[in-house]
């Protein structure tokens, strides 16, 4: 047994090792994306001598990517929102060396049966280059094991778990976008800290992973910063009446509310929060659950002034204004949720990586190789996309660390930190 | 001669109309417009719009009775009625043009859709034509004589499955069928036209010849000859190339080839030779042919089930290893409330107990206790679900019917409530769930495919069919339909109601634990919101679509309503409201279930009328 | 005889000891909050808006349950899309009329007359989908076994919640805020939220008509009828599928007012809204003792009150953290416990034996 360990870590080690030499040659390439493919030589037959394995792209026929993201249940509006994402990266990039590139969607359903099926289909289908998906941590992790087992990539747009790029739980295969929690539930701890000065908070959660697990974040981080957490309570999300439970955490006398659920229970707390003598004057204060503006014409005048944390919107890039006006065009609303620009980010940088990794042949078929893309995909840095700048660590956290609180302003998200 | 009774025209057609606009509405038609059923000819959108106007056709001219030609202008009046509805809509989107901040999928694209890209007013106008037609066709399926009109709209309907179901097909087919040739049969979304055409074309055809005298010409072959071709087909379906890559690297798919082939093989030997050597009494003999002839069919069934894995491909395993736990759950609560007539809404707890006593034994991560392997755990697994179904028992004991119906629902929402709470996230995760749940293994070998899993779960489930079959028939069973049938009854008769009541809650919970078990290690992670009432509410009603008390009914109803949902994925948004439907159109047409116990069966025919006074 | 005693005794322990054990732990953890100060420290005045918030959610619960109760008393049979009932009406109401009257200001002019047009609109659409509902899927299935109907009544809760998803999509809806309901009352020095004492009081005034109207009008009185027994009912000149169909849409009516309440506390309102209080409601029936008006109106104050009470009393008087997500055990436990109690519900009569 010992052994087996001993000579699997020899492997990975060498792996590694060799993985971290050919991403070092291949960072020219990188630089130079508008180039065609690096490996073309188009007299010679293509020859498969990747690891994993191949995809072959006979000529004219589309790059098949997946989705495996929630666009059914409660949490639509965070998958359906992703997947916008996803189909408007795909048009603005266009042909990926001469191919169309194609969707397959699927469903997570934001648990980790679905996970899981989602991602056997996937699996199942050999000519799927790479996945974006999950959109639930929940969802993400029996997936990940598959994709990764499979040999297949997947990039997270919405995933903010710790567990899945734990030194410990990481699989292979699996890449993010979204931020993790612990950024988050730490910004937003430092936030009431240091700049509103509050002493004792409280933190509800409703019982969904992330929603826990960004609150659990909330209270270590706020007691290692010298904070007390009076209340740290849990609700259903589906609850109706919450004015017990509030009037509970007032009696503790918090001077900051942070909880991070979904929009119905959360303007629901807003709501009844502003209502009750006991709250007044206590700051209130959300995550990226209820970034949305569902969340502002639900709570009404309710939320003005409370506080959201969330991935830093104002990315104030000419690509993500017309990100947004492409939205709007295609799908008639305003974004329904953040991720949508995680989900842009990610595709792009899988398709940009299956330009840089494909071989091409005089016909035009591609071959693919999955471990090749794997490595571009860990090898990314600096990558200006339009959540920021992104480089991958070796446990897959791709994102630019860069977390905003906003303020409700006028029926509408302002940052106003950092 | 021909009744024209206009109003029934236009109450069928304003009823397929109401249908097809309904769709509309809801936004079917425009998301299902995405998926082709015959690439670039036919969506789904367009087939789900076009139905309505045909069956108000078909039907209005049934009604009637009247199968002259002269019929045929009701069916067009009746699409015409079947238009007026959508007509009515275009409308509204013209006279509100804002209607779409009620109605969200009243959008553009539908209008485009229903008006043929044409305005609302002109497109109207073709959508009432278009529809009128479709309703002179459904009339004329009706009037053209059967031998002509069966075999066509039968080929029809298989042609447009074949259509939805596309993708099911083309992942039993892709690892056979070179690239080039399933680019010719298969669209990226649906099959080719030249796919529906040579469908269309065999099965009507085919049909057309089995109508017209085929049937007595099957009938005149031999069945021994019928018997061999079905082993020589079973063997077949062995030898096909197939995808093999799951096997253990020590087994050589060769010898299992060889294996299924000798089963059957085997047998037909013994069979011959039991035959040959036959000079005992006439009644042994039969009694042994009997025998071996059930065990000649079991084998041919049983050869295809063991291949089947690597017939389906890793998706559609995973699909049938999923209907397979829904079978053993099924065939748990099917003792519980099937046989003794306790009606149980809170049975995923036992899931749920399995499947946390599974993870907290074997996980590896931080919340495991013990790190036993999958097959010590197992039992564990289920002796905890058993034990924790005598408990539940015991408050209800003194509870019938609905008030049990209410007590059972909140123990299932006590467990999966404790299960997500901070009070007991030191011990089993909280809202983060169980980790790290390692994989089984056996022999040095680890299950980790959705093929491997496959054979743990159809051996459990041919386990529990055994089990429940036997309980079924022995005494302990009669027990429990005699307490179904009446409580004060049974007891006066001498039955041990206590001990009875409990051995249904025990046993019953034992199955479901074994399905949580097996889930648990298939996931290598749970979560809290796995198991919600939603589960409970899924068995229960596997059980009765498939027929209340019958174990082959659990089988039938695990893969409609398990099954069919799954491979019909592109549904997604609209999987429950076509669940919801399908679960009213299935009870309603069939109340007995799919696939009735006899004894069931019987009752509900034989005691019309008793049941009119019982409170049913 | 003797065995049947000796087969009850430790059946009768374990019940007796369940009891024991439950009551003990409430008491110990009552005792240690109210006298020795366990966990936060509460003011008399945050007992009493405890008290008052299980009050109004109580009192929507009890008239959701009444619909349950209704169609129990006369079909025996778990209406579970009545959840749907309450959804519907209220999602219906919301998008086409309170909407649009609050944006053009006239619900904020004639607070009354508009709150009538919502009332009106809800109850209605509540009561076609439950007609609709009654003819389809239920009416073919009366003389079919008794799970039957259960199905497709679950099929039909999938449906209308799907439907009603597609009509008016997934996202939140808000309900206007009236601004005559803002505020507080205060009463004994206690401050009461206008819009729950609105909840409060009317749906006291419709529970009360509705126990006239089923013992006091000729209507109620078939209904009485065909809930005692059918073909006897039909005997006496009943039309049996009618009272029916009139106990189903007075039922849905309730839950479509129930609806509206729920918007204007709650003031937001979407397609899932029904499930959760559709399966608290039919607790509270069955806690009443199913069948029995007075009964399901009692079991969904009982309800409403443990559900807020009993977290902050019990629980964190035994020291459990976050005690408000156990509001479902709680309410569940004391269903168990009351049914231990009395098997045929609060004020149930003892119909359960044979009917159930």
């Amino acid at each position: 047994m010992k052994r087996t360990i001993l000579l699997v870590t020899l492997a990975l080690i060498l792996i590694l090792a060799l993985s971290a030499c050919g991403s070092g040659t291949s960072e020219p390439a990188a630089t130079d994306q508008g180039s065609q493919s690096p490996a073309t030589d188009s007299s010679a037959p293509l020859v498969c001598n990747d690891p994993l394995s191949c995809v072959e792209v006979a000529p004219g026929d589309p790059i098949v990517i997946a989705s495996a993201l929630v666009i059914t249940g409660p949490n639509e509006q965070l998958g359906l929102d992703s997947q916008y994402g996803v189909e408007i990266a795909i048009d603005f990039y266009g042909p990926v060396l001469g191919h169309p590139v194609q969707l397959q969607a699927e469903d997570d359903g934001c648990s980790a049966e679905g996970g899981q099926t989602a991602a056997q289909k996937i699996v199942s289908n050999p000519q799927i280059v790479g996945v974006i998906g999950t959109s639930c941590s929940g969802a993400g992790v029996p997936a990940s094991r598959i994709i990764s087992d499979a040999g297949y990539v997947m990039i997270s747009p919405s995933n903010t778990a710790p567990v899945l790029t734990d030194e410990a739980t990481h699989q292979a295969g699996y890449l993010r976008t979204a931020h993790n929690d612990k950024v988050q539930g730490r910004a937003m701890a430092e936030y009431a800290i240091q700049v509103l000065g509050v002493k004792k908070a409280a933190a509800i959660h409703d019982g969904d992973p992330y929603t826990e697990g960004l609150a659990s974040v909330f209270r270590d981080s706020f007691i290692e910063l010298g904070g007390e957490i009076v209340a740290f309570e849990g609700e259903s999300a589906d609850a109706t009446n919450v004015e017990p439970l509030l009037r509970t955490v007032a009696a503790a006398g918090p001077e900051f509310i942070y909880y991070p659920v979904f929009i119905p229970l959360g303007s629901l707390i807003t709501k009844t929060a502003r209502e009750l003598p006991g709250l007044q004057g206590v700051y209130l204060a959300a995550a990226d659950g209820v970034q949305s503006p569902d969340f502002l014409s639900a709570a009404g005048s309710a939320a003005e002034g409370m506080f959201v944390s969330g991935p830093d919107l104002g990315f104030a890039n000419e690509t993500y204004d017309r990100l947004v006006e492409a939205y709007r065009n295609k799908y008639g609303t305003a974004p329904l949720s953040v991720f949508h620009a995680h989900a842009f980010d990610a595709t792009t940088l899988l398709l940009r990586a299956v330009e840089q990794v494909a071989q091409k042949g005089a016909d035009g078929t591609l071959l693919i190789g999955r471990q090749a893309l794997r490595d571009a995909l860990f090898a990314t840095s600096g990558y200006q996309g339009v959540t920021g700048t992104l480089t991958c660590n070796q446990f897959g956290d791709c994102a630019d660390p860069k977390i905003a609180v906003s303020i409700v302003e006028n029926g509408a998200f302002k940052a106003i930190w950092p | 001669m021909a009744q024209f009774d206009v109003r029934e025209t236009m109450r069928l057609g304003l009823l397929a109309g109401v249908v097809a606009v309904t769709v509309s509405m809801v936004g079917m038609v425009e998301s299902f417009n995405q998926r082709d059923v015959i690439t670039r000819y036919l969506t789904l959108g367009q087939l789900l719009l076009f139905t309505a106007p045909v069956v108000a056709g078909f039907l209005t001219v049934k009604r009637a009775g009247d199968r002259s030609w002269r019929a045929l202008p009701n069916g067009a009046l009746a699409g015409l009625f079947a238009a007026l509805p959508i007509f009515a809509l275009l409308l509204l989107t013209l006279a509100v043009p804002t209607i779409r901040q009620q109605l969200v999928n009243v959008s553009p694209t539908l209008i485009r859709i229903l008006t043929f890209d044409n305005g609302q007013l002109v497109g109207g106008l073709l959508m009432m034509a278009a529809m009128g037609g479709l309703g002179l066709l459904g009339a004329v399926v009706y009037v053209v004589p059967d031998r002509i009109s069966d075999p066509i709209s039968l080929a029809v309907g298989w042609t447009l499955l074949v259509g939805l179901l596309s993708e099911v097909l083309l992942n039993v087919l892709r690892p056979l069928l070179s690239r080039e040739v399933v680019r010719f049969l298969f669209g990226t979304r649906g099959i080719q036209w030249q796919t529906a055409v040579i469908i269309f074309l065999i099965l009507a055809i085919a049909v057309f010849l089995w109508r017209n005298g085929g049937r007595t010409y099957y009938q005149r072959i031999p069945r021994q000859v019928l018997h061999w071709l079905a082993l020589a087909l079973a063997i077949l379906i062995v030898w096909i190339p197939r995808d093999f890559s799951w096997l253990p690297p020590s087994i050589n798919p060769l010898w299992i080839k060889i294996g299924l082939t000798l089963i059957p093989l085997i047998l037909e030997a013994l069979l011959f030779f039991s035959t040959r050597s036959a000079t005992q009494p006439a009644l042994v003999k039969s009694i042994t042919d009997n025998q071996l002839g059930r065990a000649r069919l079991a084998s041919r069934y049983l050869i295809v089930l063991l291949i089947l894995p690597a017939i389906l491909g890793v998706y559609l395993t995973e699909v049938v290893d999923n209907i397979g736990l829904f079978i053993l759950m099924g065939l748990g609560l099917n003792i519980v409330v099937g046989f003794a007539g306790l009606l149980d809404l809170g049975y995923v707890a036992f899931f749920a107990i399995g499947a946390y006593v599974t993870g907290i034994l074997t996980s590896t991560g931080p919340l495991g206790v013990a790190g036993l392997s999958f097959w010590v755990a197992l039992p564990i697994a289920v002796a905890a679900s058993t034990v924790s179904g005598l408990i539940l028992g015991i408050p209800v004991l003194r509870m019938r019917g609905d008030y049990l119906a209410i007590v059972t629902l909140g123990f299932g929402e006590i467990i999966r409530v404790l299960a997500v709470s901070d009070l007991l996230k030191p011990y089993i995760g909280g809202a983060q769930g169980v980790l790290q749940i390692p994989k089984p293994v056996l022999f040095g070998f680890t299950i980790l495919q959705p093929q491997h899993f496959y054979y743990i779960i159809l051996a459990g489930v041919f386990l529990a069919l055994f089990i429940a079959g036997r309980l079924r028939d022995a005494r302990l069973g009669r027990q429990w339909m005699a307490m179904r049938e009446d409580e004060d009854v049974a007891e006066a008769m001498g039955i041990h109601l206590v001990n009875t009541k409990l051995l249904a809650f025990g046993i019953g919970a034992a199955f479901s634990g074994l399905a949580g078990s097996i889930f648990a290690a298939r996931l290598g992670s749970i979560f809290p919101h796995s198991f919600a009432l939603l589960i409970s509410i899924n068995v229960l009603s596997l059980i009765i679509v498939g027929g209340m008390g019958s174990l082959p009914g659990v089988v039938v109803g695990a893969l409609v309503l398990v099954g069919l949902p799954e491979l019909l994925r592109e549904f997604a948004e609209y999987r429950l409201l076509l669940y919801g439907a399908l679960l009213i159109a299935m009870m309603v047409r069939r109340p007995e279930g799919l696939w009735p116990s006899p004894v069931r069966r019987r009752e509900l025919h034989a005691e019309d009328d008793l049941a009119m006074q019982e409170p049913a | 005889m003797l065995k049947q005693i000796r087969d009850g005794d430790w059946i009768s322990l374990v019940l007796w000891l369940f009891r024991a054990v439950v009551i003990l732990l409430v008491l110990y953890g009552t005792v240690a909050k109210l006298f020795f100060g366990v966990g936060n420290a509460y003011s008399g005045r945050d007992w009493a808006n405890f008290f008052i918030s299980g009050l109004s959610q109580g009192s929507l619960y009890a008239l959701i349950a009444l619909g349950y109760t209704l169609v129990y008393g006369v079909l025996f049979m778990i209406n579970f899309a009545h959840g749907e009932f309450f959804m519907s009406g209220t999602l219906t109401a919301t998008v086409f009329v309170a909407l649009p009257l609050s944006a053009s200001g006239f619900l904020d002019r004639t607070p009354i007359i508009g709150m009538m047009l919502i009332l009106i609109t809800a109850m209605s659409v509540s009561m076609g989908v439950a007609l609709l509902t009654e003819r389809v899927a239920y009416r073919p299935l009366r003389r079919a076994p008794r799970l039957v109907p259960l199905i497709t009544a679950i099929g039909a809760s999938f449906f209308w919640q799907y439907y009603f998803r597609g009509l008016f999509g997934s996202s939140l809806i808000p309900f206007p805020e009236l601004q005559v309901l803002q505020g507080r009352y205060t009463i004994l020095g206690v401050e009461i939220l206008k819009t729950r004492a609105v909840v409060i009081v009317a749906s006291l005034i419709m529970l009360v008509g509705l126990y006239f109207f089923v013992m006091r009008t000729k209507t109620g009185k078939a209904i009485r009828a065909v809930a005692e027994d059918k073909d006897v009912a039909a005997l006496m000149g009943i039309d049996v599928d009618r009272t029916i169909a009139i106990t189903f849409a007075t039922g849905a009516a309730m839950a479509g007012a129930a609806g509206v309440l729920y918007g204007l506390v709650f003031r937001q309102v979407v397609f899932s809204m029904g499930f959760v209080p559709g399966i608290k409601a039919f607790t509270a029936a069955v806690l009443g003792g199913i069948g029995s008006i007075p009964g399901a109106a009692l079991g969904g104050l009982f309800l409403g009150i443990f559900e807020a009470i009993g977290p902050p009393l019990f629980l964190e008087g035994l020291g459990i953290p976050g005690g408000h997500q156990l509001k479902d055990v709680i309410a569940f436990t004391m269903l168990v416990l009351v049914l231990i109690f009395r098997p045929q519900g609060i004020i149930g009569e003892r119909l359960a034996e044979k009917k159930a």
